[in-house]
């Protein structure tokens, strides 16, 4: 029994208390023919050592070199001390922090999490964390469908330059709820959203609009111009953006006149692996006026009885296990592990490092840009100003020419046709501050010679 | 014991220097383009850090350091090396959009993660890309919406939920843009059969169910609920927020559930992690497959791969940027593994006993419980009406006196139907000793409601804070540091409603 402490006497002992003979007996509310024959699908139990061996195996296969891909997810240099801090037991194996008085670290953690992610956003309250990105957009959505009561349509306008999966996503958890989506077309030169096109909408009733920042091209808006628009036609604007960007572009309270109300995006950035995508976590900000719509938990600063300050979840008769069918949303948990971990990530970073990583992730994507146009037939698809990506159009496949740079151990980055069909053979490759001169040398060698091994072959 | 913010900590110009990048200037960016003054980030050392998060998490409980018997929340042992193996390298630096060639390795990690939860609900196909119950509620409910609508049944709105359910049942009804029909739960804790019957029509979609219920009991009468919810045209939702009673011992397939969720974080033992992260991996019947969300593993010619959304129209979509919560899935993975076959059986096995056990010694030394003659599931509830009435003492005051005991509290005020109640889920990672320890604790406040009901009024004494106002932190809405803010500011207006 792998983690189960009972001895055979224990067992006696504790049947003979309950009044019954055996264990089986306990169950025997269930009706017999719902009792279970058997569970053949699932294998014989494996030691500590054996499923070691074993996982050890299947992680070393999927080991590559040089990773350049971006789209969403990004690989950064996290100190040490945050995952040896989060893993500490206290932290990782307690749970939600309902009992407040048991719960003291976790509470204050999200408290000094909630003061950061509002301040990097430029807004004044944050919640405690959501699950992702795309789904903290989903909660972004219907939140600015609940403020804006000048607007009766329930209508969003979504650029096409956000991340496709964010927009499903949004399609996916909003759709039974009678909102429709718009989507707002880019520039095919620019690769940023068509500030003519929007014009198209300006008498229309439109509840809010979503701006991204980076968008999925790692091209940079002009939020300015966006969120100004959305304020001059009473539409709200909801900002998604890289908190890793924060550090060095304006942030969403800033944009425009008046700045946006709610900003979310993915916390990932922040101290988390790539993991295979998850487990992230969503950040959601906004204006203080708001926060009785926000969803999910939120830590407030109160006193005890004795007049000590301590930290407890506030504002619960907003949520799920108060209000019920009226919750502001369904969610229950936040994604509080990755929020320690983002916490302690921002806090060795401070402001200095923040602003030096964002820069030189900047500066690392332009010094990619230059190597990979000097491999010939590759172009820049959408010129500056950009953040950590870029998108470049190959002469040959781009199918092949990423797998040809795989052979080689370099991840050269994400195809964009799949997505945008338009594109061709435009793929978009991303280089944060991990990345040497070497390393973006090493990606322009991989890079000429997949497009000259794909020539050749075609 | 107290533990200044980190923003106090630090001093203006104060680095953990081994982090920091060497200088750049950005290429090609405008002044307008930046950011025109520094985020509220602390200026503190590397070791200010350490200490300071090292001191918070002394201030929490966790299964690692106390007794956590907290019902619904199966707070059993995360074994350390689900945690050591789901972090090895190749998986932390695998990106999510890495091509199918050089991902094998996890992807027949989550296949037979697939395969093995399939089996243990009697389910024929899972989607592990919900990352929390409350999303793999929603992903059910969409799916069930999906089902009629596909067959043209469009006036089915109405869902069905008994009044014992977590509150996250109703909440998702309402999110999928369904109405909420409350069922009546019965003295002995089974739901209203008669009832059902009434409320069962042309406009039920479904019936959201937790069986054993989050009463600490199973429903005996589940083959008729199926009868009548299917006899109705309607669907059946399992809510796996009990699956560790039942785990190898009886199947919600058999049941006659259409689709289920599965709290990883509870039955399969991945951390809980101070709320979050989880993981609502969902399982259908062959009605639901087409609906389940995307992205799903799947096995063809000798390759794992993924099934997207191209492969199956009828899908509900997508939930998260990418394909949920990997690292959980793969510790919950390495869980189910370790335990294999007859493990799986031994975890019903245990937490029903240990459940039992505890409920017969508490029932000895004097607390009342909510179902006197129902067995116990891994949970149970107890009731302090008497106390509540006759000294005044509530559920909280025992909570919190548990607190001083070492113990973490079990579950207060939850479910809603049984006046001032404590559920409370040993989990069958924890010792006859453990227990007896509990039961010790138990006894010597139930004593006290007489001796000492004022120690009991002002527990806890012994924790970093006492009793907070909760009053307070609502009305004077305190959320963030503002280093600038005087004592007025900080006793800010609360924002209208």
């Amino acid at each position: 029994m792998p983690f189960i402490p009972h001895t055979p006497s224990d067992t006696v002992d504790m049947l003979r208390a309950i009044g019954a003979k055996t264990i089986d007996e306990l169950f025997d509310e269930i009706p017999e023919e719902l009792q279970c024959a058997g569970l053949e699908a699932v294998p014989e139990a494996l030691s500590e050592l054996e499923i070691g061996r074993l996982m050890r195996e299947r992680a070393a296969q999927d080991e590559v070199g040089l990773n350049f891909l971006g789209a969403g997810a990004y690989e950064h240099h996290i100190p040490a001390a945050v995952w040896e801090l989060t893993t500490r037991g206290e932290f990782y194996s307690a749970y939600t922090p309902y009992q407040a008085e048991a719960s003291q670290g976790t509470l204050q953690v999200i408290y000094e999490y909630q003061t950061m992610m509002a301040s990097l956003t430029g807004l004044e309250v944050s919640n405690a964390s959501l699950y992702d990105g795309a789904s903290a957009l989903a909660e972004a959505v219907l939140m600015g469908v609940r403020v804006n009561q000048r607007s009766r349509s329930r209508r969003i306008l979504l650029p096409e330059s956000l991340h496709p999966h964010y927009r499903a996503v949004v399609r996916t958890i909003t759709a039974s709820q009678g909102i429709s989506v718009t989507e707002l077309p880019y520039d095919r030169e620019t690769g940023r959203s068509d500030l003519q096109a929007l014009d198209c909408y300006a008498e229309e009733d439109l509840t809010a609009l979503v701006i991204a920042q980076p968008n999925v091209f790692g091209v940079l808006e002009d939020v300015d111009a966006l969120a100004d628009w959305a304020l001059d036609h009473g539409v709200l604007a909801i900002g998604v953006v890289n908190p890793m960007a924060m550090g060095l572009l304006k942030p969403p309270g800033d944009w425009g006149h008046e700045g946006v109300s709610i900003a979310c995006g993915e916390g990932q950035p922040l101290g988390v692996p790539l993991s295979s995508g998850g487990p992230y976590f969503g950040f959601l900000t906004c204006r203080e006026a708001l926060v009785r719509q926000l969803p999910g938990r939120l830590v407030g600063r109160t006193l005890d009885v004795d007049g000590k300050p301590g930290f407890t979840l506030t504002l619960q008769a907003r949520e799920q296990h108060i209000r019920r069918s009226r919750a502001t949303s369904n969610i229950c948990t936040n994604q509080g592990l990755m929020v320690t971990a983002s916490t302690i990530f921002m806090s060795l970073l401070g402001p200095e490092g923040l602003k030096r990583v964002a820069t030189r992730c900047q500066a690392r994507a332009a010094a990619l840009a230059e190597a990979a146009v000097t491999v010939p037939g590759v172009e820049i698809a959408f010129p500056e100003p950009r953040f950590h990506e870029v998108a470049l159009r190959l002469p040959v496949p781009a199918s092949r020419v990423l797998g040809g740079m795989r052979e080689s151990g370099v991840l050269g980055g994400v195809h964009l046709k799949p997505w945008y069909p338009e594109l061709g053979d435009t793929i978009l490759a991303c280089a944060t501050e991990t990345k040497t001169d070497r390393d973006i040398e090493a990606y322009a060698l991989a890079l000429q010679a997949a497009i000259e091994s794909t020539g050749c072959a075609a | 014991m107290t533990e200044p913010l980190v923003f106090e900590l630090g001093q203006p110009g104060r680095v953990a220097g081994a982090q920091l990048p060497r200088e750049d200037v950005p290429v090609g960016l405008t002044q307008a383009m930046l950011r025109r003054s520094p985020p509220l980030l602390p200026e503190v050392s590397e070791l200010d850090v350490v200490r300071h998060y090292t001191r918070l998490s002394q201030l929490n409980f966790s299964v690692d350091t106390q007794y956590y018997p907290l019902g619904s929340c199966t707070m059993k042992y995360n074994p350390r090396g689900c945690n050591t193996f789901a972090m090895l390298p190749g998986f932390l630096n695998r990106h999510p959009l890495a091509e199918e060639a050089v991902s094998q390795g996890f992807l027949k990690c989550l296949f037979e993660l697939q395969e093995m939860l399939a089996s243990v609900t009697g389910m024929s196909a899972f989607s592990l890309t919900p990352m929390a119950g409350a999303q793999g509620e929603l992903t059910g409910v969409a799916m069930i919406r999906a089902y009629h609508l596909d067959r043209g049944d469009i006036g089915r709105t109405q869902i069905i939920v008994p009044d014992a359910a977590h509150g996250t049942n109703p909440a998702t009804a309402t999110m999928c843009g369904c109405t909420v029909t409350e069922l009546r739960t019965r003295p002995d804790g089974d739901v209203d059969i008669d009832a059902l019957r009434n409320i069962v029509g042309p406009e039920t979609a479904g019936i959201m169910l937790t069986n054993p219920s989050t009463l600490g009991v199973f429903e005996r009468r589940i083959g008729d609920v199926a009868e009548i919810v299917h006899g109705a045209g309607g669907l059946l939702y399992y809510d796996g927020a009990n699956l560790n009673a039942i785990l190898g011992k009886a199947l919600p397939g058999d049941m006659g559930f259409d689709v289920i969720h599965v709290n990883l974080h509870k039955t399969f033992s991945t951390p809980h992690g101070g709320g979050g992260p989880g993981s609502g991996a969902v399982g259908v019947g062959d009605k639901l497959e087409p609906f389940l969300p995307t992205p799903i593993v799947g096995y063809q010619d000798d390759r794992f791969r993924w099934v997207g959304e191209a492969d199956r129209p009828k899908s509900i979509g997508r939930l998260s940027a990418f394909m949920g919560n990997a690292g959980v899935l793969l510790r919950a993975y390495i869980y189910m593994r370790m335990l294999g076959r007859e493990g799986m059986e031994r975890v019903a096995n245990y937490s029903t006993l240990n459940a039992n056990y505890l409920m017969a010694k508490l029932e000895d030394v004097g607390f009342e419980l909510a179902f006197p003659g129902r067995r116990a599931s891994h949970e149970f509830v107890v009731t302090l009406r008497r106390q509540a009435k006759e000294h005044n003492i509530t559920a909280m005051d025992f909570a919190k006196a548990l607190l001083d005991c070492g113990f973490h509290a079990p579950t207060a005020y939850f479910p809603l139907l049984v006046p001032e109640c404590l559920l409370i889920e040993p989990t069958e990672t924890e010792s006859k000793e453990t227990l007896d320890g509990f039961v010790a604790a138990m006894a010597a406040i139930l004593a006290d409601v007489q001796a000492d009901p004022d120690r009991l009024r002002e527990a806890p004494v012994a924790m970093p804070v006492r009793r907070l106002d909760e009053v307070r932190a609502a009305r004077h809405l305190d959320v963030r540091y503002q280093p600038d803010a005087t004592a007025t500011d900080l006793t800010v207006r609360s924002p209208a409603s």
